[in-house]
């Protein structure tokens, strides 16, 4: 750990400006994942700048319906909020399967958004890496890339995304509210995450800016959702794979669906193929047997990790068949 | 007293805090030490910089083998260590230390470690069993057994089976990972050292720390209060213990140090990956006529700990023609060391899955085939008895309380209302019963109450509480006002925690120390004319509450308090060592037993394994507090658990080094994949084992486990997993 200076930000101008006199201030909300990082050397900030204190914390229905989760709001405050449960039982769901209750406790759901993957070669600042020193190589090619990605990847990173939160998040069409110094601007959630194209970057917040908050419109589809995690232990664990799925069944055909895929890419995967499969059709064993087939289709595993090819597809069925084929 | 199910004695001072831990001492003027370790796995180090680091403002000193005083880096026992220690500029494992920052804080010091800059000259490693360039050898012996055995005649015997098993059986390079990291502070005065250290044997300490330093023994003493765990790891010396006493010398104030978790992972030794060549040849009713168990253990370039994996195959079973083997397999790695049970555990997966796979091929139940070939004597000891042997029992009582006769015996049989996949095993347990020379000293005071010391450790185990128990009924005082000091090498010499020994050890000579005490006591009595037990026999008296009295008229005595204040003294004590020479064999085979009972849900879709139910049940001689000792077996049975899912150093291959150094990677259980473990103590009286009848019970528990786990996820799944751990892909 290097020193750092800290300060405590009352408003989101004392955080934007007091940013601005630094050469590499980062903010601080829970702190669970950029302690870690600095504790480690992968995060070098010369300032840290505590963002607890703004008033960032509501989860609430504003005027229109719409569910908004202020960026402060504790992932556990976040996934026991009645709201939230019935608009989106998925999100629900990926929460309470996250981390442990200690750290959702501390965690912030803008921060679970921001979050960087855990990639072992990432953490370890002995080993190359793209994402924390551009064109120095990817270590976990041709290494340990049991967790690494399937979908997405390329010869610069295989890092995958490790939020649950964020794979749910796929289903509700989100919109991210975002504000800077040079002010307010919204982006769709589905897209604010990267591939790695430039690995040192993992979403197109621009610097400065603070995610204020997210919001959804509860629909039919998003109140009919759910979210499967696979790891290797049954607690306190990264996902080897997980899915969230949506789908609004009426008349016994599916009007629509949504597909999110977590552990296999470097960002939170929306399977658009597997939708496209869904829609317009009756729910069967074979009709999401073939949606799983369709959403893995362009998969490309790693060296020791061809069985999430399999898991991923075994997932998706199951969530579908959990939300379209109840017992 | 001795059996009751005391609460730990040291259970308030640990929940409170009060307790301390090597790191906690704080002598007055204390420096910090962070160490720097290596990123290579061989090599050298080119060039290391310490300018900045010692720029920092607090930083005291940088050592490097550049500056670090000389010492004997080759002098550490038990288990012929090598540390490194500063001395060259050679690397020979990931995350070998190479540098050691002393600074005024832990954070300063932490922060000027990351500053040292330094540059290898990195060599190619060799980073498996299989690499080119990884060397096989013949080790002088296997963790202090005899590296290979023969009886009969295998090879015609196994040829001739009509059934016959040849199987390899993998264990991964694992990681002990105490809660408690290893620590050190160390303090000199003038010549003298003290050093508070993480420790499982004090006077082993000082043996090494005196050798590397050129020291007398009398000029080092070592303290440990409390240990957050050790399961091995903190019985060898480490290099940092010797490089915090190194530091303090260097900068003339106390030093302490403690490993990071990634460090845990660096070179205070680990258990070695394994690869178990199993024959078995047995007649149709799956009666065993031949067994071969040939080791390949992973090891170091510099010292020579081989794991002992197929000692439990010369002893188990009934097998007349019988040939086992251990090599070691020398590579860029750390050197492994003792991990619980070492040996035995990852043998037992081995053996106990071998021995499940014949009860497939000849459709033997798997325990029905285990009592077939149960032997009641040691055939490694040329048919020598037991002391005792109450496997049977085990057998009978954890398969009953499991309903092991509700298995089905098809493999794949039966779901669960969700559709998961159920399965059924068990294995065999087994432990030998050591014991060591240990002494104790015990002093009754003319308040009534007692001082006993000795000097073991306490990792954990409850040897505070054990101890305390033993010495109040030795001493006919009751608990209360006892107390029990331990973990230094002022106090009589005692047997290290290690090797499932320390109990049986210490607790023969604390209880020679009380009773010498109480018949020191009862002598001044009998000898005082004023006493009402005065010119009475020994014999007839009995000893209790503080008491003593006439065992046929009890009202006819008086307490202890009355004859000290009498003989107008503060305290009697009395000195005693319980005397034991391991190489000496005696007539008995000596060794602890235990059955293993798990059921395991398997998610068909995933390949992945939950324990559903757990029945262990264990024999092993006298239990001295029935509390602790379940909670013993259970965290035995908890790691069997994690050795069968869960824990796996995983190296890459092109560097050597581990990349999950973490506890977020190195995966080991949560509560949630854990039910409720029934434990059965099984009741055992040894005559023979030693005067208290007591065998260890720390390892015992985590033998057989593993096995027990595989062999539940094949009849589960018709998948036999051979490689641990059992990761979801094998299932898949």
């Amino acid at each position: 750990m290097r020193p750092f200076s800290y300060a405590r930000a009352r408003t989101e101008q004392d955080a934007f400006s007091t940013l601005a006199q630094t050469a590499r201030g980062a903010y601080l909300a829970g702190g669970t994942n950029l302690i870690d990082l600095i504790k480690l050397e992968v995060a070098k900030p010369d300032a840290v700048i505590d963002i607890n204190a703004l008033p960032l914390a509501a989860i609430e229905t504003t005027p229109s319906g719409e569910l908004r989760i202020g960026a402060l709001a504790r992932m556990s405050d976040t996934a026991d909020h009645p709201a939230l449960r019935s608009a989106a039982p998925a999100i629900s769901q990926a929460l309470n399967l996250s981390a442990s209750a200690q750290l959702r406790n501390m965690a912030t759901i803008g921060g679970n958004v921001l979050q960087r993957t855990r990639c072992v070669y990432f953490r370890d600042i002995s080993q190359p890496c793209n994402k924390r020193r551009p064109g120095s190589g990817c270590s976990a090619i041709g290494g340990d890339d049991r967790k690494m990605a399937i979908l997405g990847a390329n010869d610069r990173c295989i890092a995958v995304h490790p939020s649950d939160f964020a794979v749910a998040m796929l289903l509700v069409d989100a919109t991210i509210h975002l504000r800077g110094p040079a002010g307010e601007r919204t982006v769709p959630f589905l897209g604010f995450h990267r591939l790695p194209d430039d690995p040192s970057r993992d979403t197109n917040i621009q610097p400065g800016e603070l995610i204020t908050a997210l919001t959804f419109m509860p629909s039919a589809l998003t109140r009919s959702s759910t979210y499967i995690k696979v790891r290797d232990r049954a607690s306190y664990e990264f996902a080897l794979v997980s899915v969230a799925a949506a789908l609004e069944v009426t008349g016994g055909t599916i009007r629509d669906a949504r597909i999110g895929l977590g552990g296999v890419a470097h960002a939170p995967w929306r399977s658009r193929e597997a939708e496209a499969v869904l829609i317009g059709k009756v729910p069967s064993r074979d009709l999401f047997t073939a949606a799983a087939e369709a959403g893995l289709q362009a998969a490309v595993p790693q060296r020791l990790n061809r069985f999430k090819i399999r898991m991923a597809k075994n997932a998706m069925i199951r969530a579908l068949t959990s939300v379209g084929m109840p017992a | 007293m001795i059996g009751a199910p005391l609460a730990r004695v040291d259970g308030r001072a640990k929940v409170t805090g009060a307790a301390r831990y090597s790191y906690e001492e704080q002598p007055a003027h204390v420096a910090y030490a962070v160490i720097v370790t290596s990123t290579i796995a061989v090599g050298r180090i080119a060039s290391i910089d310490g300018t900045e680091a010692l720029s920092r403002r607090g930083v005291l000193a940088v050592l490097t083998h550049d500056n670090a005083p000389r010492v004997r880096q080759d002098a550490a026992s038990p288990g012929d260590r090598k540390l490194r220690l500063l001395q060259d500029d050679r690397v020979l494992y990931d995350r070998q230390p190479v540098a050691l920052v002393v600074a005024e804080s832990f954070e300063v010091a932490t922060e000027a470690a990351a500053r040292v800059r330094v540059t290898y000259a990195a060599e190619t490693p060799a980073t498996t069993m299989n690499a080119p360039g990884a060397v096989t050898y013949e080790p002088p012996e296997a963790n202090q057994n005899p590296a290979d055995s023969a009886r009969g005649s295998f090879d015609s015997a196994f040829a001739a089976a009509p059934v016959r098993i040849d199987q390899t059986y993998v264990t991964p390079t694992e990681f002990h990972n105490p809660m408690e990291p290893h620590a050190t502070t160390a303090a000199w005065d003038g010549n003298r050292l003290t050093l508070y250290d993480a420790s499982q044997g004090v006077f082993d300490r000082r043996k090494s720390i005196a050798a590397i330093f050129g020291l007398p023994e009398s000029g080092v003493r070592v303290v440990t209060k409390f240990v957050g765990g050790g399961f091995g790891s903190k019985g060898g010396t480490n290099a940092h213990t010797a490089l915090a006493a190194m530091a303090a010398r260097l900068v003339g104030r106390p030093v302490k140090i403690v490993l990071t978790r990634p460090d845990m992972f660096g070179g205070h030794g680990y258990r070695p990956r394994t690869e178990q060549h199993l024959r078995i040849g047995a007649d149709t009713s799956g009666r065993l006529l031949a067994l071969a168990h040939d080791v390949r253990s992973q090891a170091s370039r510099f010292e020579n700990f081989i794991e002992n994996s197929a000692v439990i195959s010369r002893m188990l079973y009934a097998v007349p023609n019988q040939v086992t083997t251990h090599r070691g397999v020398r590579y860029d790695v750390a050197t492994p060391t003792f991990m619980r049970a070492p040996g035995e555990s990852s043998g037992s997966f081995a053996l106990e899955s071998a021995m499940d796979e014949l009860a497939y091929a000849t459709g033997v139940d798997p325990l029905a085939l285990r009592l077939l070939n149960y032997t009641e004597t040691d055939p490694d000891q040329h048919g020598k008895p037991f002391s005792s042997k109450s496997l049977r029992r085990c057998y009978a009582e954890g398969a009953a309380r499991f309903g092991w006769s509700q298995r089905p015996p098809q493999v794949r049989a039966t779901r669960t209302a969700d559709g998961l996949l159920v399965g059924y095993g068990m294995a065999s347990s087994t432990y030998p019963a050591n014991r060591s020379s240990s002494a104790a000293m015990a002093t009754v005071h003319s308040d009534g109450s007692a001082y006993v010391t000795s000097g073991a450790c306490d990792i954990g185990t409850g040897a505070y509480t054990a101890f305390t128990q033993i010495a109040a009924e030795a001493l006919g005082i009751d608990v209360a006002h006892v107390r029990f000091d331990l973990g230094d090498t002022l106090m009589p010499e005692a047997a290290r925690a290690g090797g499932s020994q320390q109990t049986a050890s210490v607790a023969n000579a604390v209880h020679l120390a009380g009773i010498a005490v109480r018949d020191k006591l009862a002598a001044a009595a009998v000898a005082d004319a004023a006493s009402p037990l005065h010119g009475r026999r020994l014999d007839d008296m009995t000893f209790a509450r503080g008491r003593i009295a006439l065992r046929e008229r009890p009202e006819l005595g008086e307490t202890y308090v009355a004859i000290l204040q009498r003989a107008g003294v503060s305290s009697m004590s009395a000195f005693a060592e319980a005397k034991h020479d391991r190489r000496v064999k005696g007539p008995y085979s000596t060794h602890a037993f235990g059955a293993h009972f798990a059921e395991v849900h398997v998610d068909p879709d995933f390949g992945t394994v939950r324990l559903a139910r757990m029945v262990s049940a264990f024999a092993a001689g006298r239990i001295v507090n029935s509390r602790m000792a379940r909670s013993q077996y259970m965290g035995g049975v908890v790691w069997g658990v994690s050795m069968a899912l869960h824990e796996e150093g995983r190296i890459d291959e092109r560097s050597g080094r581990y990349m999950n150094a973490n506890l977020e990677n190195y995966l080991v259980p949560v509560n949630a994949d854990i039910p409720e473990i029934d434990i059965v103590l099984v009741d055992e009286e040894d005559p023979h084992v030693n005067p208290l009848g007591i065998k260890g019970i720390g390892e015992i528990g985590i033998v057989g486990m593993n096995a027990a786990v595989a062999n539940a996820v094949f009849h589960a799944t018709e998948k036999r997993v051979r490689d641990l751990p059992i990761r979801p892909e094998k299932l898949l």
